[in-house]
């Protein structure tokens, strides 16, 4: 048995341990804007935070992750209105959408940790998650415009 | 269960555009019974719905169906908006509704177009072929709104105007809510199209203006809704063991290991279908189970031995060496014009080189996933797909029910591409429910997507060019060899159909008296299938590189070579040389191949771009421009190529031109995405076969672009223009990959003819 809150909501999971978070989130609790990209953490379009840390939850096992507090992109703002989902509305960051939960997670957790990221470390905190429609330009864009939030 | 996305989120209406609410849908003229038909099926009081596109509820909100896919091109947005725009329709009132697949509902009359199936999210033509249909239903209710407020005045039509989703009485400046028209409105008779009015452009109130997507609010909050996401009470979770070699099947297998794996149900054999597969599944063993998971882990105890069949030698590497000594010779002439012959033979100088472009997978970010529930008779899917048309008609002869009993419903799309073109993953799904008599959700993994693709063809090509004295081009010889995408559905094709070769060869435009272009036979040995942008990819990758190599050949500054050989600017007439225009589907007439439009964004580009400025040593700039799917691009890419080997793109630029603009901020997007994407399978895509299999399997082996690798400034620039509107979403692509492989040779020596990149550099 292992028992987490996963939005603030108290849950608990007696399934094999080794099934990844990832399809805990989507497939016993529903919350789909967690994407599958390529299960091996190669793409982030899974990222979750993990007691506020950004973690690939397709690697994340259910067994490692007692007591864990997960936010998923559902949960990361009660309104839609977190400074990351403002600056990638403002900045018409998507196309397809697919990937882009991940994308602002993972940007969400950069600057919650590093309010004052540079040009630099903003690459390199991105650059594990992949765009396929090519919204690079733009995601450099809303994230630099966030941290100024 | 309803059956339409509903993800227009009005909160997000209400911070974008302004206050309201109110939803309206367009119907196709004379077609009265729709709006009593949809009426029935909704709810009372009847809206008002003039044609298939538009519903008007007595509240006063609107609700415009959109009938194509989204799949990040902007067509959910970009289609309605058209819709309201010249209906004066409020857009904060104004719903998105996803039609299903449906292709007498949404035939536009117009041959062309329906030929090219309706609702077929492919080939760039949503905006070139839907404007002026979706302008005359958008004008075609506000004719009919002005009208019932006349009547229900008593005053003359020419004396109200419809203004913001109310009409005005002029004389008088009375006025009425659209809500309030709708039931006389409904009692009167749709006018012809001859009758319809549109707007002048410089009515426009969202046509050309910047205009936010309808999904963005569910976007950035996790609400978006694609085919992976899809859920039915009951519903189980499969996942699919393929045969790894196209053509081959399952000898035997034993599931027990896999049937013991907590959370499966049950495992499936799939019948496999013989190349030419089509869109038909590639057969092999399902497990279904409770949960994703469960249905992986069940896969992978899962002790399958494999019959390989007749594709069990293909080679990257020796398939390459075929297809170059294929194009080595000659070969079936496609387009002839002069004496190409005896012009090389008589040429002062004579220029030759050979381009090779491999395998590439689409790699969507949401892998091909669906679900399917078939029961009573009946099929209904929730799925991923560009052609919910071709996937309705696919679905009905596969499980052998009528059309009329299968229902596809449309979600936003992952990623298309042109893999979601191909309904195989569906099909997989209806055959999975109808086993087990539940509904049944497949998700490819990512190993699945990159191993049972419809790949892009590998392509060899040779070019050889003739100069004269004074270094004009007089020959031009040009033969490509790829395996054709008709393969994937016809027995023993070999030759590349003639739309392949009008996808950037056929269509060739520059001013050379004897020019000839040759096809070499390649067969193909998985299936072939469409990739964003097609055959244009190796065409403008050979040809733009050939341009390029000719001018520093002649020590002549690429720009002003390209335009030179554009010559003055005029109609290419391809029928001189034999070849009739495909065109793209599109009237030759209408479209013309008109180099004053590649002239213009070469000159464009060139000077937004710095073209010709100094730059430090290690950098150089490539120039390419390309016609495809009737819109002109040119870019210019700026490359830094350090003393490591390792190479930077400071900045790109690119100019379209496609004609009429409905959605300039998505035609950027477009253009900075399909940048990106050309870039990485220039630098890093390609698939290799070994004994028949596919040698990558995820991100790590078969590399797409990251962030870092991608242009640090990038610079769209679109073309002030007066014609038609033609294709956007896939036209970014086949000219920036050799733009950058022209700049790579300007900043290192070093002329790539072989794609990818990849570590070619680093030596």
């Amino acid at each position: 048995m292992v028992t987490l809150r996963v939005n603030g909501v108290q849950r608990s999971y007696d399934g094999d341990p080794a099934m990844p978070l990832l399809w805990y989130v989507r497939d016993e609790l529903g919350l789909t804007g967690t994407k599958f990209g390529c299960g091996i953490a190669q793409c982030g379009a899974c990222t979750v935070h993990v007691n506020g840390n950004a973690a690939r939850a397709c690697m994340t096992p259910m067994g490692a992750i007692e007591g864990a507090n997960v936010t998923t992109i559902e949960g990361l703002s009660p309104d839609g209105t977190h400074p990351v989902q403002r600056t990638w509305r403002d900045h018409s960051v998507p196309q397809c959408g697919y990937c882009q939960s991940g994308q602002i997670m993972q940007a969400a957790a950069l600057l919650e940790e590093h309010p004052n990221a540079t040009d630099e470390e903003i690459d390199a905190a991105m650059t594990g998650n992949i765009c396929r429609c090519g919204t690079y330009a733009r995601i450099r864009r809303a994230v630099r415009a966030a941290r100024e939030v | 269960m309803t059956t339409t996305i509903f993800n227009v989120s009005r909160r997000q209406f209400l911070q974008d555009v302004g206050a309201g609410g109110f939803a309206l849908a367009v119907t196709v003229p004379g077609a009265r019974g729709v709006a009593q038909q949809l009426a029935t099926e909704t709810r009372a009081p009847d809206p008002f719905s003039p044609n298939v596109y538009i519903r008007l509820d007595p509240t006063g909100d609107v609700t415009i169906v959109a009938h194509r896919s989204e799949m990040g091109q902007g067509v959910r947005t970009a289609l309605p908006m058209v819709v309201a725009d010249e209906m004066e329709a409020d857009w904060s009132r104004v719903h998105v509704e996803q039609a299903i697949g449906d292709q007498a509902k949404f035939a536009s009359g117009i041959d062309y177009v329906d030929a090219a199936g309706p609702q077929n999210t492919d080939g760039s033509r949503s905006l070139r072929h839907f404007l002026q249909p979706l302008r005359e239903a958008g004008a075609t209710a506000r004719a009919m709104l002005e009208a019932a407020a006349a009547q229900q005045w008593n005053v003359q039509v020419a004396e109200v105007e419809a203004r913001m989703h109310q009409v005005v009485h002029r004389p008088t400046g009375r006025t009425v809510g659209y809500g309030d028209l709708v039931g006389t409105a409904s009692e009167m008779s749709v006018p012809a199209r001859e009758q319809i009015r549109l707007k002048s452009p410089d009515a426009f109130r969202y046509i050309g203006k910047e205009v936010p997507i309808v999904d963005l609010f569910d976007i950035t909050t996790g609400q978006a809704s694609y085919g992976i996401d899809q859920a039915l009470p009951g519903m189980r979770y499969a996942v699919v063991a393929r045969p790894p070699v196209y053509g081959g099947g399952v000898a035997s297998v034993d599931s027990a290991a896999a049937e013991a794996v907590g959370g499966v149900e049950r495992v499936v054999r799939l019948a496999e279908t013989p190349p030419p597969s089509g869109f038909a599944p590639l057969g092999g063993v399902a497990v279904v189970a409770r949960n994703t998971w469960a249905a992986i882990q069940g896969r992978s105890k899962l002790d399958i031995t494999w019959t390989d069949g007749p594709n069990r030698s293909y080679d990257s590497e020796t398939y390459a060496a075929q297809l170059e000594a294929a194009v080595a010779q000659p070969a079936k002439v496609i387009r002839d014009e002069g004496d190409v012959q005896q012009a090389l033979a008589g040429a002062a100088r004579r220029v030759t080189a050979d381009y090779y472009v491999p395998h590439l997978a689409h790699a969507t970010m949401e892998p091909p996933a669906a679900l399917a529930n078939v029961a009573d008779g009946g099929c209904e899917v929730w799925a991923p797909t560009q052609d919910p048309q071709g996937t309705r008609g696919t679905l009905a002869a596969i499980l052998g029910i009528p059309i009329e009993r299968v229902r596809v419903n449309v979600t936003l799309l992952g990623g298309g591409f042109g893999r979601k073109s191909k309904p195989d993953f569906v099909v997989e799904a209806a055959l999975l429910s109808r086993e087990v008599g539940a509904p049944v959700k497949v998700t490819w993994t990512r190993e699945d997507d990159i191993r049972h693709c419809y790949y892009h063809a590998p392509a060899a090509q040779h070019l050889e060019a003739g100069l004269d004295d004074e270094g004009r081009a007089i020959a031009w010889l040009h033969r490509t060899a790829f395996p054709p995408i008709p393969s994937t559905f016809a027995p023993d094709v070999t030759y590349a159909s003639d739309f392949e070769l009008f996808l950037g060869a056929s269509d060739m435009p520059y001013d050379i008296p004897n020019l000839r272009l040759e096809n070499a036979e390649a067969a193909a040995h998985v299936r072939i299938g469409w990739y964003r942008s097609v055959c244009n990819i190796q065409h403008a990758f050979a040809i733009c590189s050939f341009v390029d190599e000719l001018a520093h050949t002649l020590g002549r500054d690429p720009k002003d070579y390209v335009l030179s050989l554009l010559g003055p600017p005029r109609h290419v007439d391809v029928t001189r040389g034999g070849v009739d225009p495909w065109n793209y589907g599109d009237p030759i007439e209408l479209h013309p191949i008109d180099t004053a439009r590649h002239r213009h964004v070469v000159e464009v580009v060139a000077e937004r771009s710095g073209w010709g400025q100094p730059l430090p040593r290690g950098r150089g700039r490539g120039i390419a421009v390309h016609r495809s799917f009737l819109s002109y691009v040119a870019s210019v890419v700026e490359v830094e190529v350090n003393s490591a080997g390792e190479l930077s793109i400071p900045r790109l630029d690119i100019a379209i031109d496609c004609g009429f603009v409905a959605h300039p901020e998505r035609v950027r997007a477009q253009m900075e995405g399909g940048a990106v994407m050309s870039l990485g399978n220039a630098l890093v895509g390609e698939i290799t076969f070994r004994e028949g299999r596919v040698q990558q399997s995820n991100y790590h082996d078969y590399r797409v672009l990251r962030l870092t690798a991608a242009p640090r400034e990038t610079h769209v620039h679109i073309v002030r223009s007066d014609k038609p509107p033609s294709g956007v979403g896939e036209v970014g692509v086949p000219p920036v990959a050799p733009a950058l492989c022209n700049a790579i040779f300007a900043a290192t020596g070093k002329r790539i003819r072989r794609l990818p990149v990849g570590d070619q550099l680093a030596s």
